[in-house]
């Protein structure tokens, strides 16, 4: 069963990832958008949204640096001070996502015009978000402390399948929620291509902060887009 | 010098007869699908009035368009650390006007017309909401909602150009046997320095080099609505139902052939004029940056004479066409708004260099006047002519909708009317005087040929006389989009009817 889970699925799900997301941009990149709803409905929205963006892009944040930096993070929890801080920290993100994504359920269930515009993508990425935060708040509440495990369990399995060497050991001990977690987690990735989740793969605004600010395009000249107007 | 060209629309405000044909056909091409009923990238409002959206022209509220700090140019949406607050702000834009600040679009259940039982009571077609479906209570706001009720205390004293009046102006302005209003119809103004480009992350938003077209790259905007934002004059559109915004496409696909823009077209009053200027690119930021009161002159300057041989020449070294330098020297925007300067821009300040013209309407003067002195005075004289700067309120009023506030500018241009009209009448009539008529043009710097142009243009103007475009001939060209012509036929460009997985069809 774990090697099912965590040792064939991961590559399914990355797989139908990558594949969706070169089918979707290049067949049908019209409806790659962030579906923004806040033109129908913008007062729950504010309390949805912010906190819901700034806690999680904050948490998956810190689980990207884990990956790559384990042994900085297993390092600075050496200090049990350090250890707290960063828990909490963590701690407190994942509560504000929580909190955002709670807002912006119960906004998508009372609120007549958002509720005409709710996809079945929509409701379906709102559960698996909601499976995943609860997950990880309750992960990190209930078995201490997440950040080392993670950093000594998760992060090196994760290489051994990004590795092409799937070892399911690392994760076959932990318990049902953490699995869950992890699992949930795959999906989500899998997802990302069909749904509006696919808002920030595409990550075209970090041009934005070095770009000037005009964009003239040309049919006869190239090349085609040219910046004019260079103030600040 | 950096030579561009750019298509430029005019508008002759004391012929507008607030019929909205121009905002049906241009509904009708564009915008009658799902998520764009709401919006009229072509619309018409009565001036005094809130606008659409409501109150539109108060950036305190939208902070749209530019401001200058510090010598430098800011969107104003940027107010604090600049750029990153754009970023920061992308979950969610506190300045972004909701479809409240429109209208809920609806329609009605005729269906019950016909299905209804036999009863006691006429049936009725209840509204029903587009966005849920659902009937609705009320209607509570509607395009042109306050449709000539300028005037109305309700409607006329919530527009942003009444300030700087004073009370007793304002209670004048409305004052119900005074009462005057005009119609302002507006479309994108395809700025020279556009907000809504400038605001843009995704880079979706675009000027096209060859003719000055402000467009949406529609595979590229990811619906994070900045240019709704940021536009002052609110004509990019959020696509509630498709997740992109859209605006005024100032018809390139019928300009690029040389036909003028559906709501130009269709306009019965014969109010428009489409045009072609040339205009030097190096300057914009240098206008852009220029104080209210001079404003209008700037933007006059940076638009070059296409009769100027150094001009053509510089024209065709930048590679644009010979056609297009035909159509430049024949241009009405260009005569309109820099050879005889009565035309101007729609809210200067806003400093997005905007690049329709508006030529400022007499009769709210005229009908003043007339109320003013008893209802049978005849305000076409030279008396009146040497006295119109005392028209205060309606010339403030235009002015700060029309000239950043500088009241010379549209006096002039009110002058020049007035002088071509005396000019024409005693032509017609005789019973001015020649050498009053004569002096009275002279005083406003206008030639007997002038004039003799200005009545031809903005009253017996042809078709080929209001419109000047030069085919674009796309056809020879690389395009940003692959596809032919014959692989686009029949298709607008937006929405392409395909199906997601699960749930919506676009
Ligand atoms: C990194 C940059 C990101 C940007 C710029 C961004 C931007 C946006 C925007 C503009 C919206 C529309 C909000 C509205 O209705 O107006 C949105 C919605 C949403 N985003 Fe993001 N997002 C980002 C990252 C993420 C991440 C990492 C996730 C999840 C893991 C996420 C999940 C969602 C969800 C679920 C919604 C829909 C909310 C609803 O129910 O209305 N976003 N995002
Ligand atoms: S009027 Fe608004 S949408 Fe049009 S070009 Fe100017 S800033 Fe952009
Ligand atoms: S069609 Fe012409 S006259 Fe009629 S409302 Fe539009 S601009 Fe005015």
């Amino acid at each position: 069963m774990d090697k099912v889970l965590f040792g064939a699925m991961p590559y399914v799900l990355i797989f139908t990832a990558i594949v969706g997301a070169i089918w979707r941009y290049r067949g049908n990149k019209y409806t790659w958008s962030s579906q923004s709803s806040q033109f129908l409905e913008n007062k729950t929205l504010f309390f949805g949204s912010f906190p819901w963006h700034y806690g999680i892009i904050t948490i998956l944040l810190g689980h990207i640096f884990g990956i790559f930096f384990p042994s900085a993070i297993l390092a600075w929890n050496g200090v049990p001070v350090r250890l707290y801080i960063l828990e909490l920290t963590a701690l407190s993100f994942g509560f504000l996502a929580l909190f955002g994504l709670l807002a912006l359920i119960y906004r998508r269930l009372t609120n007549s015009r958002v509720k005409a515009l709710t996809s079945s993508w929509d409701v379906l990425i709102l559960i698996v978000l909601l499976i995943q935060v609860v997950t990880g708040v309750l992960n990190a509440t209930m078995y201490r402390w997440g950040s080392n495990w993670y950093a000594g369990a998760a992060v090196p399995w994760i290489w051994s399948i990004l590795k092409l060497n799937p070892n399911v050991d690392y994760v076959a001990s932990l318990p049902l929620i953490t699995k869950v977690h992890i699992f949930n987690a795959l999906i989500f990735i899998g997802f990302i291509p069909f749904s509006r989740l696919a808002h920030f793969v595409v990550l075209n605004p970090y041009k934005y902060l070095v770009r000037p600010y005009q964009v003239v395009r040309w049919y006869k000249r190239t090349p085609q887009t040219e910046n004019i107007v260079q103030y600040k | 010098m950096d030579i561009r060209a750019q298509l430029s629309m005019s508008f002759h405000m004391d012929k507008c007869i607030g019929c909205h044909t121009c905002s049906v056909s241009c509904k009708n091409v564009w915008t009658s699908r799902r998520g764009a009923e709401y919006m009229w990238w072509n619309n018409v409002e009565t001036k005094p009035g809130a606008g659409y959206p409501l109150t539109w022209e108060d950036q305190e509220r939208y902070r749209g368009g530019w401001e200058v700090s510090g010598g430098s140019l800011r969107l104003k949406l940027l107010k604090g650390p600049g750029k990153i607050r754009t970023l920061a702000n992308i979950f969610f834009q506190p300045n972004l006007p909701t479809v409240d600040d429109y209208y809920e679009p609806f329609t009605y259940d005729y269906q019950n017309l016909f299905n209804a039982p036999a009863g006691d009571d006429q049936p009725v077609a209840r509204p029903k909401s587009l966005i849920t479906g659902e009937f609705m209570e009320k209607i509570v706001l509607g395009p042109n909602w306050d449709d000539d009720m300028g005037g109305s205390p309700l409607y006329a004293s919530n527009d942003p150009n009444l300030k700087g009046l004073s009370e007793s102006q304002k209670e004048m302005l409305t004052k119900f046997h005074k009462l005057f209003f005009f119609y302002l119809p507006r479309i994108c103004n395809h700025c020279l320095n556009p907000a809504c480009v400038a605001s843009c992350p995704s880079g979706a938003i675009y000027k096209r080099g060859e003719d000055g077209i402000v467009l949406i790259d529609q595979d590229t905007c990811r619906a994070w609505r900045f240019c709704v934002s940021a536009c002052p004059y609110k004509k990019p559109y959020y696509n509630w139902a498709n997740g992109k915004s859209e605006k005024c496409i100032f018809c390139y696909p019928r300009t690029e052939t040389g036909q003028p823009n559906a709501c130009a077209h269709a306009c019965t009053g014969r109010i428009r004029f489409v045009g072609a200027l040339f205009y030097d690119a190096d300057r914009i930021e240098d206008v852009a940056k220029t104080p209210d009161d001079r404003l209008v002159e700037a933007m006059r300057e940076i638009v070059l004479d296409p009769n100027d041989q150094r001009v053509v020449e510089e024209a065709r070294k930048a590679g644009i066409d010979e056609n297009w330098i035909r159509a430049a020297q024949q241009s009405p925007a260009y005569n309109l708004f820099k050879k005889w300067r009565i035309a101007m821009p729609n809210h200067p300040e806003f400093r997005t260099v905007p690049m329709n013209f508006y030529i400022p309407p007499l009769s709210p003067i005229l009908h003043n006047a007339k109320a003013e002195n008893g209802g049978t005075f005849d305000p076409e004289s030279t008396e009146f002519f040497n006295e119109i700067d005392k028209m205060r309120i309606p010339i403030r009023f235009l002015a700060n909708m029309l000239s950043a506030g500088n009241e010379q500018v549209v006096l002039e241009s009110l002058k020049k009317q007035m002088a071509v009209r005396i000019y024409i009448r005693q032509k017609r009539v005789g019973d001015i005087g020649d050498s009053k008529a004569k002096s009275v043009l002279s005083s406003v710097g206008l030639t007997p040929q002038d004039a003799e142009d200005i009545y031809r243009l903005t009253s017996l103007g042809t078709f080929q006389e209001r419109f000047v475009i030069p085919e674009t001939h796309r056809e020879h060209m690389t395009t940003v989009d692959p596809r032919t012509m014959y692989e686009k036929r029949g298709s607008v460009g937006f929405g392409q009817k395909k199906k997601e997985f699960l749930g919506r069809t676009w």
